[in-house]
């Protein structure tokens, strides 16, 4: 805690001392004044429910609540170059509930597990050439919560063709986290198997690079392609999540069947994403935006996606924009139900999000962005709102609703 | 439906790599420079690509998230 509010402190000196600067320097050059950009208020409400909670081994409740709210600050200048400098702050700040995290202990009437609440500043500054048409960026991020800390880091560079129909640009990533080991409670003082046991601090690393490039066809049509390799290792199992082997004959004290032991997943795991986006505006009111993926990893995991948002203009100012989205996977190759595994199997997990399923998203988004601002509140420029319901075909759904107002 | 999403990123590369691509002015980019044809998410669907990052096996090349942090749960 103490390091998240020396962090919070850090980036908004970093911001002070930005305007300070400016200030003294205001005078004998008056274009590098610091510039409001814009700023953003992102809030949402999550709810989801199920019955595969992979803390109890795949089956039992998934009942989560999580509340979440970002609000990024854009700013910028021009240096004497001719440089703009463009520097973002944002920060986020999620509170959760959850029935499944709850059952680390089910002793517990509510656990330290039931509810957390996470805290994630970053800080980015771009440097672009106008002119020339590059950019560079460099980014640093913190997320902080009970049991997990990420530190991260990345670098990115943009460059446009000379008629602006054209940008290729490159983005490398990378996290370094710690996560506190949390074991089910049975687990807790017996258990000396197979790597990290309670209490224990996990590093979990993850790199990535993301390439994309995207194009003007038309008028009225552009596309973007992205490929984004990623790479993670570390502790990638979540420790306190259940599995039961097929030894149902295996009693355990609480009255479950089969050996009981945490999770364990391989220590690296390999990510290819390809995706492309597409967006068509026919004829005046309306705009069609479309995203496709493919992914492949080495545990096992090939998925598609398809999704297509219709945005229609009622007004210059106003839209109405239903939106669906289809997803399928493929079960990772070191998933089962409970009580499938075998004692002989190296890697084990009963988490449903690996296994096999198919999902429908769909719902709708509104937005208004009146000249006048939204309820003549010059400052506030835009509102959306949109409402998405989630469900997979192995019984979990969820609802969310999401807010964002944009000032500037 | 894999092969969907594979012919249509397939489709995009190919369009994306044609030399009839139409040099648009920047006069004639009244469209394109719409709020709505940004080639990005929504800010507003932030939190939702996060659920989908957390409730499904796969990420990335989606402009969210790939990786850090957790918030898993």
């Amino acid at each position: 805690m103490k390091f998240i509010s020396l962090t919070i402190v850090f980036f908004y000196l970093s911001i002070v001392a930005s305007f300070a600067q400016i200030k003294s320097s205001e005078a004998s050059f008056e274009k590098r004044k610091l510039k409001f950009e814009e700023a953003n208020l992102v809030n949402s409400y999550y709810s989801q429910d199920g019955n595969n909670s992979a803390v109890t081994g795949g089956v039992g409740t998934e009942k989560l609540t999580d509340v979440s709210n970002s609000f990024d600050l854009k700013l910028s200048r021009y240096g004497k170059t001719g440089l703009k400098h463009t520097y973002t702050f944002e920060v986020g700040f999620d509170t959760y509930t959850s029935a499944s995290s709850d059952n680390i202990d089910p002793a517990t009437v509510t656990s330290a597990s039931y509810s957390d609440v996470r805290i994630y500043p970053s800080l980015s500054w771009n440097i672009a050439n106008e002119q020339k048409g590059n950019s560079i960026g460099f980014s640093a991020s913190f997320s902080g919560e009970y049991d997990y800390t990420s530190i991260g880091g990345g670098l990115n560079y943009t460059k446009s063709s000379k008629d602006k129909n054209r940008d290729f640009s490159v983005k490398l990533q990378a996290f370094f986290d710690t996560w506190a080991v949390i074991m089910p409670i049975e687990l807790r003082s017996n258990y000396r198997f197979e790597g990290y046991t309670q209490g224990d601090n996990a590093p979990r690393n993850s790199f990535s690079a993301a390439l994309s490039l995207a194009q003007v066809i038309s008028k009225d049509l552009q596309v973007l392609i992205m490929v984004e390799p990623a790479y993670q290792s570390g502790l990638l199992s979540t420790r306190y999540q259940r599995v039961y082997f097929n030894d149902i004959n295996n009693f355990n004290p609480d009255g479950s069947r089969g050996t009981l032991k945490s999770e364990f997943l391989p220590d690296n795991r390999l990510k290819l994403p390809i995706g492309a986006r597409l967006n068509y505006f026919w004829g005046d009111h309306i705009v069609l935006r479309s995203f496709a993926r493919y992914y492949t990893d080495n545990w096992g995991i090939n998925s598609s996606t398809a999704e297509l948002e219709t945005v229609v203009k009622i007004t210059p100012f106003a839209s109405v924009s239903p939106f669906y989205r289809y997803y399928q996977q493929s079960a990772s190759e070191y998933f089962a139900g409970i009580n499938q595994h075998q004692l002989s199997n190296t890697f084990y997990t009963s988490d449903y999000d690996l296994s096999k399923f198919n999902s429908n998203y769909f719902g709708a988004g509104v937005r208004f962005a009146p000249p006048a601002g939204v309820l003549k509140l010059q400052r506030i420029t835009m509102v959306e709102l949109r409402y998405g319901h989630y469900s997979r075909s192995n019984g979990l759904s969820s609802n969310i609703i999401s807010m964002n107002l944009r000032f500037k | 439906m894999k092969k969907i999403a594979l012919l249509f990123i397939l489709a995009a590369f190919y369009v994306s790599g044609m030399s009839s691509c139409t040099a648009v002015k920047a006069y004639e980019k009244i469209k394109l420079n719409d709020s709505e044809m940004e080639l990005s998410a929504r800010k507003a669907e932030k939190f939702e690509q996060n659920a989908q990052l957390y409730r499904e096996g796969s990420s990335g090349a989606n402009g969210g998230k790939s990786g850090g942090g957790c918030g898993c749960n």
